[in-house]
């Protein structure tokens, strides 16, 4: 109701819904929309959190849990074996391009409408690199390393050992392994085919075993996620650009708070970089 | 709301967010590190990685919702509307984990069942 009021109905006396929100005072001298988005980004807040506490007790549940350096190590261009670096550059998209919001917000306390756009579209270009740094990621888990909702090739040895057999890329026959190291089940014809090893260390020492499949809840978590934080991002991306029209039609030149439009979409942007800082976190860093 | 000139925000967002560049590429660096890919073979406890790396991100998370999101310069009781029922999330977070934690002891208890010898006195 706020932010669709214009100026010229509203110049004189006391507009109950506007001015106070009908009561006498301003809530914390918050306008209504500022304060209720912030509510909003509380209770989702909660929502992630739930989600990330799953992930973390889930992964506590098991006795081990694919390491994220190894996992995560692919980069665009059949680079392989570097570790978080993909999703470091991820990191700084989004970084960014919470500082472009921050300066069209800036612009838009200014008032300065060119200013406001440029900036805004430099947020969408920043949110829509992030999704297709995001679609990359899912298309190699997916597509390369076949990891899905219900499987999960990536498993962790528990005991060292010694290959009888190669995958044809990294390991071959003969290759050592030791404990805590996590592998990828290589994956043609449709099917899974896990390698023999023999235990070389521990009381099973010289018994042949198959690579087991990792812990299944895996895969669920990393798409449920990331996929819940990439459809804010997309959401993000979809309201900038509605507002960053709406800006540069000049409407907020007559509306009596301006661009605060502007000010809670970059709330709501600062809030999936601000997810995005913790999804890091339990996925990649831990 | 902000008492700040457009020059002096337009430097403050300049500064935050290279301080939040900085400290994402600590992050890495440091998980890279305690892991042993820096220096061959060095590997350092879970908990210190943790914990720094929960520092870390604690540290991004400030910067991001003080500086730019304003909650810095919002009305306290506002910004206390907001933190406590978070910071209330932090019970939830331990007590998950712990319970995961516990999950895990009693799986390995059912696939090795602890036996205990009972003597038969009679």
């Amino acid at each position: 109701m706020v932010s669709d009021t214009l100026s010229s109905e509203n110049n004189t006396g006391v507009n109950s819904n506007t001015d106070n929100w009908g009561g006498g005072a301003e809530p914390f001298k918050a306008s209504y929309g500022k304060l209720m988005i912030w509510y909003f980004l509380l209770s989702d807040a909660f929502t992630f959190t739930a989600f990330l506490v799953a992930y973390g007790s889930l992964r506590f549940s098991v006795p081990t849990w694919p390491v994220p350096d190894f996992v995560f190590s692919a980069f665009p261009g059949g680079i392989h074996h570097k570790p978080l670096l993909f999703v470091t550059v991820m990191t700084f998209v989004l970084l960014a391009s919470s500082y472009t919001m921050v300066r069209a917000v800036q612009e838009g306390k200014q008032e300065n409408k060119n200013g406001v756009v440029k900036w805004m579209i430099f947020t969408i270009i920043g949110g829509l690199m992030f999704l297709s740094c995001q679609a990359w990621e899912w298309t190699t888990m997916i597509g390369t390393e076949h990891v899905t909702i219900h499987q999960n090739p990536f498993g962790t040895h528990t005991e060292s050992g010694v290959y009888l057999m190669g995958d044809g890329h990294d390991i071959k026959e003969g290759d050592v392994f030791h404990a805590g190291q996590t592998y990828l089940i290589p994956y043609h014809d449709g099917e899974y085919k896990p390698l023999q090893y023999k235990v070389t260390e521990g009381p099973e020492a010289g018994i042949v075993k198959e690579q087991k499949m990792g812990p299944k809840a895996f895969g669920a978590l990393f798409f449920f996620i990331t996929g819940f934080h990439g459809f804010h991002v997309f959401t993000g991306v979809i309201f900038l650009t509605i507002i960053c029209l709406n800006a540069a039609s000049g409407i907020y030149v007559k509306r009596r708070n301006g661009y605060e439009m502007v000010e809670k979409i970059g709330l709501y942007w600062h809030f999936v970089d601000l997810v995005w800082v913790f999804v890091f976190l339990c996925f990649y860093l831990l | 709301m902000s008492h700040l000139t457009y020059e002096e925000s337009k430097g403050i967002a300049f500064k935050t967010i290279v301080i939040l560049a900085i400290i994402t590429v600590v992050e890495v660096t440091f998980a890279l590190f305690g892991k042993g890919y820096i220096i061959e073979g060095l590997h350092l406890s879970h908990v210190l990685m943790g914990g720094v790396m929960i520092i870390l991100s604690a540290v991004k998370a400030y910067l991001i919702m003080y500086e730019f999101m304003h909650l810095k310069y919002e009305l306290p009781g506002m910004v206390k509307s907001i933190l406590i029922p978070t910071v209330l999330l932090i019970w939830l977070v331990i007590a998950l984990l712990w319970e995961g934690g516990y999950w895990n002891t009693s799986r390995a208890d059912v696939v090795n069942p602890v036996k205990i010898e009972v003597q038969d006195n009679k």
